[in-house]
């Protein structure tokens, strides 16, 4: 099971490197991966026992890739592969082959195996881990067109929202860690954790779940998705991405759905998604535009579904899963035959497209109807079985499984217009349009998976118990008291009479609104909301930046001073005993003379005005210093300290000629006075604070403990040096990458500003000529 | 170059130079039981390439110094990341030391200990740094050689 993902990833990844040269080949490769990936998951799951792969990540911290092949998984996994590999074959056909092709092959099949990794999770941060694969593979599909501004801004777009999500899944996954000392959705669910950290857990998840799944208020990005090449919308943003925040909540739904927030979150956020989704795809002419808000729309209503949780709804929501995810494709993949037919999917352009592909129109029809829920197709069983699931509800969650079934019925009387308006807009014949041109005949590799996709719409429908039976064992790895079957002709009950009501209240609608202008925007979108926040989160920063970073020098001296002083007036306070015992003015004289002539030199230096001349008095001032180290007996710092000074001089006298020779008159903003009296209070707190502290060591001091250890530990007598190496030889590594990184940073200023001066001697040079 | 040329400096280069490299070499080695150690010796290395830069300029830096400095850098640092990194191989935590003891003739013997080569990292990765930043800072405003 592992290996079949990471087989994907091999793949990818090879198609990524070599694929280029050899096109056809690679894509070849991919579809062969994919089909293997359905074939070995069909295998797998036929075992008698459930397969359950754990491989050990980071065993402290408790971090395991926990994969797990439970019936949800296979239904899901079956989708992924199944549909990939049509897909991908699809596109074959559909783009030229080109660079940009190999990075879509190569990127769709690693995209793949993320998918596939997900859905068999069976720990959060596990689904964490692929969670974020898939975020970032998104991106790199929706801004596949590197050229085109819309693209990469939509694929930005799309990764921050769902990576807002992946940093809520994070953080759930923390909280659950630490307070129920596991993610494992068995785990969870056998002694589910309670509690208010629970529950702020939760709603991270449902945060995450929501931006992944595009449901209101983050489901802006979606239709921005459709920047994409139509297969990878067919894919990603139809049939299996965007159902990732669904399988999130499918999972966690049986464990923690009973709490009131979780459900109201769900209907309130599913029910607007399901509303505002199919109400915007009412008003789109490009027919990728009106299924992409129809997928919003459908999104919405299987979290309804998933996250009521209740026994007939999650089996519902499997089989719905399992039939949007086919019509949907189905129906992208036409519109991409469309597209390629006749150059356009605008449906003001778009005419005759019906009569003169016949069987097109009746494939793609066949799975909108199905979209519709219009008897006998696929989609009529599910819906069907959710309306039976939302009725009898309200035995589980009361009052709300009554507001859930009104707004599904609402949600799916607009999917019957939105239905319509494709079907018409696409096929139709517009009278005041000439009828569009063939421009490429499709070949059988773009016609074949939409043949493939409207039969199982068809057939499903016809014999729904099959897929009904299928999806009973998934629904019960969900929840045990899953239940439920498909079937063809339910007999006239209140689900069936609904579904008749929502049919005809949908076409009734839709022809009365066919001569209405709809002209009215709606104020508040979500693209403009999230364009709003991305703004001022830049220019909030950007003036945040401004004040925090002046790029004054006295500003940041005394900012870090007036710190500086704050806390150790704290600590000296703080410490109570403020006498300081047993005070020595000098230890010998040599001392006292350093002392001294360090004192004169610091005065000195802040009172020249002459840039060498400062340099040299704080060289002064750090030899003093590694005298006085050397009399105390420490001749490694001594040694250092020496050496340290002696090429920070050099290296200031090299700075220095490039600079005025005098200090610049000090700036009148912040007054003379001012700053000697930040200068002053830091010298005497500090002053007070070293002789505090020599009376206030409670413990005893390190060096003994690694003076004992230095010789037989480490081998080595040089105690100084053997913690520099051996026992803090991380600081120590740590420490030289800084080294290295400042080297480097003064390297590329050097060099920066010697380009700059470079340009402005040429310009200079052709001024003068 | 800073001023004017002095005969005083370029013998003291010519005769400093090399035994400042073998004091520097020296200072590393015998850091683990006496004062000194790759830090110490890396400076007195980078102090000799400064007072052969204060005697011929950054042209003689430059023909002096085999490698790049900035490989220095990057060399140095990995030398330091490996040892670090090796005892993991055998399960140990990182920067675990081994000690070893080898007979040699005529010297004796000779006890090594691993965490010496990550002291050859810090040595290589601070004349790094002093170069990179003498030759970057020391050339001239334009860079272009002179």
């Amino acid at each position: 099971m592992t290996a079949v993902v990471l087989a994907h990833f091999l793949v990818g990844l090879t198609i990524l490197a070599v694929g280029v040269r050899v096109p056809r080949l690679a894509v070849s490769s991919g579809v062969v991966v994919l089909l293997t990936a359905f074939i070995a998951l069909i295998a797998l799951a036929r075992r008698d026992e459930e397969i359950h792969e754990t491989w050990t990540w980071i065993g402290d911290l408790g971090l395991t890739i926990d994969l797990r092949l439970d019936g949800f998984a296979v239904v899901m996994g079956l989708v992924v592969s199944g549909l990939g590999a049509l897909i991908l074959a699809y596109a074959a056909a559909y783009f030229d082959h080109d660079r940009t092709f190999n990075r879509f092959a190569g990127v769709f099949v690693l995209f793949a195996g993320a998918m596939t990794g997900l859905v068999l999770s069976a720990d959060l941060f596990t689904m964490f881990v692929f969670w974020e694969m898939t975020s970032l593979f998104s991106f790199l599909l929706i801004g596949l067109d590197d050229r085109s501004e819309k693209a990469r801004k939509s694929a930005l777009r799309a990764l921050l929202t769902t990576g807002m999500g992946g940093l809520a899944l994070l953080g759930a996954v923390a909280l659950f860690q630490v307070e129920a000392g596991t993610t494992s959705f068995a785990a969870l669910a056998e002694s589910p954790p309670a509690g208010a950290v629970v529950n702020a857990a939760l709603v991270l998840v449902l945060l995450a779940a929501f931006t992944k799944s595009a449901q209101f208020p983050f489901h802006f990005w979606l239709p921005g998705a459709m920047a994409a090449p139509t297969p990878v919308s067919a894919y990603l943003h139809s049939a299996t991405m965007v159902k990732a925040g669904i399988v999130l909540v499918a999972r966690m739904a049986p464990i923690f759905g009973d709490r009131e927030f979780w459900r109201w979150s769900i209907v309130v956020c599913g029910g607007l998604t399901m509303m505002i989704g199919g109400l915007r795809a009412l008003k789109q002419n490009d027919i990728k535009l009106l299924l992409a808000f129809g997928t919003v729309s459908q999104l919405g209503f299987m979290m309804i579904l998933f996250g009521l949780g209740t026994p007939s709804l999650t089996y519902a929501g499997v089989a719905h899963l399992v039939a949007h995810a086919i019509f949907k494709a189905g129906l992208f993949l036409g519109v991409g035959v469309v597209d390629h037919t006749f150059g356009s999917r605008d449906i003001t352009v778009l005419s005759g497209v019906g009569r003169k592909m016949k069987w097109l129109a009746a494939l793609a029809v066949a799975n909108a109807l199905s979209m519709a829920g219009v008897i006998p197709l696929l989609g009529f069983a599910t819906k069907e079985k959710a309306l039976v699931g939302l009725i009898d509800s309200d035995h589980y969650v009361g009052g709300l499984g009554n507001i859930a079934l009104v707004v599904v019925v609402l949600g799916s009387v607009v999917t019957v217009m939105y239905t319509l308006r494709f079907i018409s807009g696409t096929f139709g014949r517009r009278s005041d349009a000439v009828d569009s041109d063939v421009r490429h005949r499709p070949g059988w590799l773009l016609v074949g998976p939409i043949v493939l996709l409207a039969g199982l719409s068809i057939i499903g429908g016809l014999v729904p118990g099959v897929l009904g039976d299928l999806v009973r064992g998934p629904a019960k790895s969900l929840d045990a008291a899953a239940k439920g079957h498909l079937v063809l002709w339910p007999g006239v009950n209140a689900a069936f009479l609904t579904s008749l009501g929502i049919l005809a209240g949908g076409v009734a609608l839709w022809r009365a609104t066919q001569r209405l202008e709809w002209n009215r925007t709606i104020p508040i979108n979500g693209e403009r909301a999230y364009d709003v926040v991305y703004e001022s989160v830049l220019s909030s920063s950007r003036r945040v930046t401004a004040v925090s970073q002046t790029g004054s020098l006295v500003v940041y001296l005394v900012a870090t001073m007036t710190v500086v002083l704050a806390a150790l007036v704290v600590a000296i306070f703080w410490a109570g005993d403020l006498t300081v015992d047993g005070l020595v003015i000098a230890d010998s004289w040599q001392q006292a003379l350093i002392v001294l002539g360090v004192c004169a030199a610091s005065i000195a230096l802040v009172i020249v005005r002459h840039r060498f001349v400062s340099a040299a008095m704080l060289g002064v001032v750090g030899f003093g210093v590694a005298v006085l180290f050397a009399l105390h007996g420490a001749p490694d710092l001594a040694l250092t300290q020496l050496l340290v000074e002696t090429l920070t001089l050099v290296v200031f006298l090299l700075v220095l000629r490039q600079m005025p020779r005098r200090f610049d008159p000090s700036p009148s903003w912040v007054p003379r006075v001012f700053r000697l009296v930040v200068s002053l209070a830091v010298g005497a707190a500090m002053t007070f604070f070293a002789l505090q502290v020599f009376d206030a060591r409670t413990g005893t001091s390190v060096g003994e403990e690694y003076a004992v250890l230095s010789e037989p530990e480490a081998g080595g007598r040089n105690i100084v040096n053997v913690i520099l190496v051996d026992f803090r030889g991380f600081d120590t590594l740590g420490e030289i990458t800084v080294l290295a990184i400042a080297a480097i940073g003064v390297m590329n200023l050097v060099r920066m500003a010697q380009r700059q001066r470079r340009i402005e001697a040429a310009s200079a040079d052709e001024v003068v000529a | 170059m800073i001023g004017k040329r002095l005969t005083v400096l370029d013998e003291a280069d010519r005769w400093l130079f090399r035994a400042l490299m073998l004091v520097s070499i020296y200072v590393m080695v015998r850091g683990h039981n006496a004062p000194g150690g790759g830090f110490a010796g890396g400076l007195i290395a980078g102090s000799a390439f400064v007072l052969r830069y204060l005697a011929g300029g950054i042209l003689r830096v430059r023909r002096s110094s085999i490698v790049n400095p900035s490989r220095l850098i990057g060399l140095g640092l990995i030398v330091s990341a490996v040892v670090a990194a090796v005892p993991l191989l055998s399960g140990d935590p990182a920067l675990s030391s081994d000690i070893a003891k080898i007979s040699l003739p005529v010297i004796g013997t000779v006890k090594v200990v691993s965490s010496s080569l990550f002291d050859l990292g810090v040595y290589l990765l601070v004349v790094g740094a002093v170069l990179t930043v003498l030759v970057h800072l020391g050339s001239d405003p334009l860079g272009d050689g002179t």
